[in-house]
């Protein structure tokens, strides 16, 4: 749909396309926007929940317990200790573990009822997380090799030497401080922010072909499918926000596991 | 047109509000700080307790298997020693048996031999007593007869006695002397 279009249409007084406007929601008092609410109440769910979960914590578990061992195991044991080894991953898996959840609840805040809005489709959101996930695993590089050591560690890969060094080292130092947390936050709101773009095209769209358009077979008919499509466009989006939620904290765990490795 | 432009701008989705990145920053780091110090642990506690039954229960499986190796083999012991001590008694008793059997044999042979031995010298007493009394009589037989026949009175005691012995000496030798 190009600009020209768009202008028919709303000329017209017909449908106007969902876009970044939509994501602008008002205050809902003073300065506090719907995402500021909500990324609060995730923390105090998710603390709730797994506190019950936790507290206590038996040799033979309930079944509250048994559910906040299959999340917190699949962090600690297939995220954590798969990519950091035996040998430092504990002292990662809060950071970890949090961040999954973190990310898994706002993501799933999108498909709620009532509250229908993932939280990183805000990109500040998402630039936060990635912030801190640079400073832990350049942090930990550092606090591992030092200042000079981990930049060797970074900048210089194994068994390169003479002329291409020119080239590998400002790629290297590119890709591992730069790219990195760039693309850790972009992945994820864009992610987001797409999923839910397409949700509300769908259901906007769908239902202005079959309640304000002219009553038509074809308007009827496209009315029909964008709301199966909304459908199936919702079954993805339970896929993605899982998905991104594991590949975030995935490729953190990665990255710190590159930065406490003795050589690359 | 520069309204909408501007709109767009403001709008544009990758610019974040500095407030929001502060905000989100800050309230994951303080569900990090409650899930650390509150969460993992108990977790933690429960993987650590639960590793230390499951290697409590295979060390206490572990020894009372031991202790009923230890018992078996005792009672095996047990059984051997028994077999040995019976069949060591089933041997006495046969080496026994055959012995009593062997000590009753030789003392019936011996009683049996003692039984004939006795019956000969009775028989051979008995025999002597018959030849001696038999000897007298026929002497006062044979004497009377002889007496009879002869006429002779053989009388006197000397001669009579001389006559009888050399009739039984006669006798004795097979030869028939008077007759």
């Amino acid at each position: 749909m190009n600009a020209g279009t768009l202008a028919v249409i709303k000329a017209e007084g017909g449908f106007t396309p969902p876009g970044p406007a939509d994501f602008d929601l008002p205050p809902i008092f003073a300065e506090v926007t719907k995402p500021m609410v909500m990324i609060s109440l995730s923390v105090l769910l998710i603390f709730g929940l797994f506190y019950a979960m936790s507290r206590r914590a038996e040799v033979v578990p309930g079944r509250l317990q048994f559910a906040g061992e299959f999340v917190y195991s699949g962090v600690r044991n297939s995220v954590a200790r798969e990519s950091i080894g035996s040998e430092h991953f504990m002292k990662f898996v809060p950071y970890l573990f949090s961040l999954f959840l973190f990310v898994l609840v706002n993501n799933y805040f999108g498909m709620i009822p009532l509250v229908q809005f993932p939280t990183f489709s805000h990109s500040g959101y998402a630039y936060g997380l990635a912030v801190l996930s640079w400073l832990l695993y350049n942090g930990v590089g550092i606090w591992k090799h030092g200042a000079l050591g981990y930049l060797k560690h970074v900048a210089v890969p194994a068994g390169v030497g003479g002329a291409m060094l020119l080239l590998i080292v400002p790629l290297e130092i590119l890709s591992n401080i730069v790219v990195r947390p760039v693309t850790l936050a972009l992945r994820l709101f864009a992610n987001m922010f797409a999923g839910h773009l397409l949700l509300i095209l769908f259901a906007l769209g769908g239902e202005y072909l079959l309640f304000e358009a002219d009553v038509t077979a074809l308007n009827l008919l496209g009315g029909v499918g964008a709301i199966v499509m909304f459908f199936l466009v919702s079954a993805l989006e339970l896929l993605v926000m899982f998905l991104q939620a594991y590949v975030f904290t995935l490729l953190t765990a990665m990255y710190v596991a590159g930065a406490v490795s003795e050589e690359h | 047109m520069t309204d909408s432009i501007r709109a767009a701008e403001e709008l544009n989705p990758l610019v974040p509000h500095l407030s929001e990145i502060i905000l989100g920053a800050a309230w994951f780091l303080i569900l990090l700080v409650l899930i650390w110090k509150f969460v993992v642990p108990n977790f933690e506690k429960a993987y650590a307790e639960r590793t230390a039954a499951i290697e409590g229960g295979i060390a206490q499986a572990e020894t009372k298997q031991a202790e009923a190796d230890a018992k078996l083999a005792e009672l095996e012991s047990q059984l051997s020693e028994a077999r040995h001590e019976a069949a060591r008694i089933r041997e006495e008793a046969r080496e026994q048996g055959a012995a009593i059997i062997a000590e009753m044999r030789q003392q019936a042979q011996e009683e049996s031999a003692r039984i004939v031995e006795h019956g000969k010298t009775q028989i051979e007493a008995e025999r002597q007593q018959a030849v001696t009394s038999l000897r007298a009589e026929v002497g006062a037989l044979a004497t009377g007869l002889a007496g009879r026949i002869v006429g002779e009175s053989l009388d006197d005691e000397a001669r009579q006695s001389r006559v009888v012995e050399r009739f039984l000496a006669d006798l004795e030798s097979g030869t028939p002397g008077v007759n």
